[in-house]
């Protein structure tokens, strides 16, 4: 079907903010990768490369009330709901303004104000907290939701087929995305699983599904805006699978030399920031100087970001005291 | 409350007095678990609940333990009081993983209040083999982020349930299935907690110091009233809440009697009286006057046939062996 069809159905501004968080996530995890190269940063740096039209596209159709509990290739999730690049870095760098306050590292962010659920390293455990974040809304009457995503290797887990099965018995208003990107670290698709879609997972649960081109940010975009009307209108929840490649190694230290590259030639034509620029181009949006504008504004906040978590402190080691317990202020209202 | 003045209740209800007045209070309170609603739950604990309160206050769960503790964790995340109810304290392993990554440490790393308690009836000395009579308090007495509490009487039960339910952080509340319907006692009629994070000196005394918990506590006051006859006199310090631990009340206690026996169901080896007891050899070595004794399961799971389980439960007997072998130093 012609991109530019479908996503007729879209107003043009908020294609165009598309485009926007596609090219910011772009520049800051290229920026990020970039620090990592030079050694000044630790930890494991996970990219969504090739990836970024999945959170961007289903983080778009949320609502400001909507909650999200990504997993680790979901950057353009946390810009959409108001984390900034800075804060981003910092987190990265292990500084006191990262939204860990650098208790944990990378891509680990939370921030309830901002509707974010931290992400933990154990794949699929979040899944579960989803669906309890989508029962106390259905319990309250309130008409929000819930997305969560995982990758194809998260599936795997009790805790998707625990948390698919408890959503669909109790009709909880969450969507589940999964990234299948077909390696989970090295592991391919077909050792994963003996099914050839991820979707068919939800069928055990009588959950319906659906693929999407991964890569098409205004197919996840659209999809995603059906999943959550039905969640909202009391109808349960829905299973989408979101076809992509990863184009990086499973971290920035992985050369990913298990990949065929044939695989990834064919993958890197269908690139999404490459798509979405022609899909703007022809609904006649993205005209040359719009997305140069787009480009070096993207460009300008990455570099204020570095500048931001540079300057910023580090904690102080005593600091590692603080924190093990709440306290009853802040406990949401 | 429905109960008439002065009636002594059980500590199976004053557990779910705690949850119906807590419920009444706090509309933000329900309950998750299996079987926990038409069928009141495994021990009847929430029997009735569900006509109360509806039928998503008293949720009846999936057998998926990983799943409704995470589900519980979400919901507590936005603004929810779950308490969930593990059938048997042995199950809490499958959501193990839930408890010690996500719950305990959602508000150390990024500053998420997880409100919630986990109810899990557990311990031996009634014939439920080894995968019904468990202590895992263990387990998570090792996880920063996590309270975990242990009474010992109707009263502790019911005034530490209501501290966990108001707590802003999860709480693990085991609860002994061997005292459940064993130990009454009359409740005060108007509303009160047990802090969390408070020891009680069950019964004082001046020669040595038991530290307990749950249901050997009773043992250790039965060991007391024999001991006495003999001279030796116990002070029994019911620690009421493991996490966070109340070492002031347990040095005072062994600064006061310079000897100190640690008494727990839970295995030895790295149990909880392995700790209390590294902490003594720390802060108290220059009052103690012999050696801290431990009296605790052995390191086997807890078995299934009457001998077998008899041994392998702490008695009366080794509290009083333990005594007279510490009174003679
Ligand atoms: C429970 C668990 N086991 C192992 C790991 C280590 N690990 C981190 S990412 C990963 C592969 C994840 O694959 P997938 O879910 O497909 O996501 P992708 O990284 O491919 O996007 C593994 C094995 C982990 N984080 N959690």
């Amino acid at each position: 079907m012609d991109l530019a069809v479908v996503a007729k159905e879209i107003k043009k501004d908020d294609l165009l903010q598309m485009y926007y968080y596609l090219r910011l996530t772009r520049t800051l995890e290229e920026r990020i990768t970039a620090l990592y190269r030079q050694g000044r940063i630790m930890g494991g740096v996970y990219t969504s490369h090739g990836m970024e039209a999945i959170a961007v596209g289903y983080a778009s159709a949320l609502e400001r009330d909507d909650i999200i509990a990504p997993y680790h290739r979901d950057m353009g999730a946390f810009l959409i709901r108001g984390i900034t690049p800075g804060e981003v870095i910092a987190q990265y760098l292990g500084k006191r303004t990262g939204p860990t306050k650098g208790k944990d590292g990378n891509v680990h962010i939370g921030d309830l104000k901002r509707g974010v659920i931290g992400f933990v390293s154990h794949l699929a455990d979040n899944l579960p907290v989803a669906t309890g974040a989508a029962l106390a809304f259905k319990m309250r009457g309130e008409s929000r939701v819930v997305i969560t995503n995982t990758g194809d290797g998260g599936t795997s887990r009790g805790d998707f087929h625990e948390a698919l099965n408890f959503a669909s018995v109790r009709k909880l208003p969450v969507v589940f995305f999964c990234n299948n990107n077909q390696y989970a670290y090295s592991t391919p698709l077909h050792l994963q699983m003996a099914i050839r879609d991820v979707v068919e997972r939800a069928k055990a649960y009588a959950m319906p599904g659906e693929i999407v081109d991964g890569n098409d940010v205004a197919e996840v975009y659209l999809a995603a805006k059906r999943a959550i009307q039905r969640a909202r209108s009391g109808e349960g929840p829905t299973f989408i699978e979101a076809k992509t490649m990863r184009m990086h190694g499973h971290s920035e230290h992985d050369s990913a030399k298990y990949v065929p590259r044939e695989l990834l030639e064919e993958w890197k034509k269908r690139d999404p920031i490459m798509k979405a620029e022609q899909m703007l181009k022809q609904l006649g949006y993205g005209d040359k100087a719009t997305l140069k504008e787009i480009e070096e504004r993207v460009k300008k906040e990455v570099e204020a970001g570095v500048e931001f978590a540079e300057q910023s402190p580090l904690p102080e080691g005593r600091e590692v005291l603080d924190g093990v317990f709440a306290t009853e202020d802040e406990v949401q209202p | 409350m429905t109960t008439a003045a002065a009636q002594e209740v059980t500590y199976l209800e004053a557990i779910s007095q705690a949850l119906d007045e807590e419920m009444a209070r706090d509309e933000r309170v329900f309950l998750m678990g299996e079987d926990i609603g038409p069928y009141g739950g495994a021990f009847r604990i929430t029997e009735g609940f569900q006509k109360k309160y509806g039928e998503w206050r008293v949720l009846d769960t999936p057998l998926s333990e990983s799943g409704f503790v995470g589900a519980a964790i979400g919901a507590a995340m936005m603004g929810m009081r779950p308490v969930v109810e593990m059938q048997f304290a042995d199950f809490i392993s499958c959501a193990f993983d839930q408890i010690t990554e996500v719950a305990a440490k959602n508000h150390y790393r990024w500053g998420a209040a997880v409100p919630m308690v986990i109810r899990a009836p557990f311990g031996g000395g009634v014939h439920g083999g080894p995968f019904h009579s468990e202590c895992p308090e263990g387990w998570f007495f090792h996880s920063p982020g996590l309270k975990i509490v242990a009474p010992s009487t109707p009263y502790d039960a019911k005034g530490l349930l209501k501290a966990a339910i108001r707590d802003p952080n999860p709480v693990i509340y085991f609860e002994h299935k061997f005292l459940y319907r064993r130990i009454k006692a009359v409740l005060p009629q108007e509303d009160f907690i047990v802090p969390i994070g408070k020891a009680e000196v069950k019964r004082t005394g001046g020669d040595i110091t038991v530290v307990t918990y749950g249901a050997t506590v009773h043992l250790a006051l039965e060991a007391a009233e024999l001991l006495v006859k003999e001279g030796i006199d116990l002070e029994i310090v019911d620690l009421r809440t493991l996490i966070p631990l109340d070492k002031e009340t347990i040095f005072a206690s062994v600064r006061k009697t310079s000897k100190a026996i640690m008494l727990h169901e839970d295995n030895k080896t790295g149990g909880i009286g392995a700790e209390i007891a590294a902490l003594l050899a720390e802060e108290c070595f220059d009052c103690l006057d012999g050696p801290i004794l431990r009296i605790a399961a052995p390191d086997t799971p807890v078995p299934f046939s009457t001998p077998l389980e008899e041994y392998f439960l702490p008695k009366v007997g080794d509290i009083v062996a333990a005594a007279r072998k510490l009174a003679a130093y």
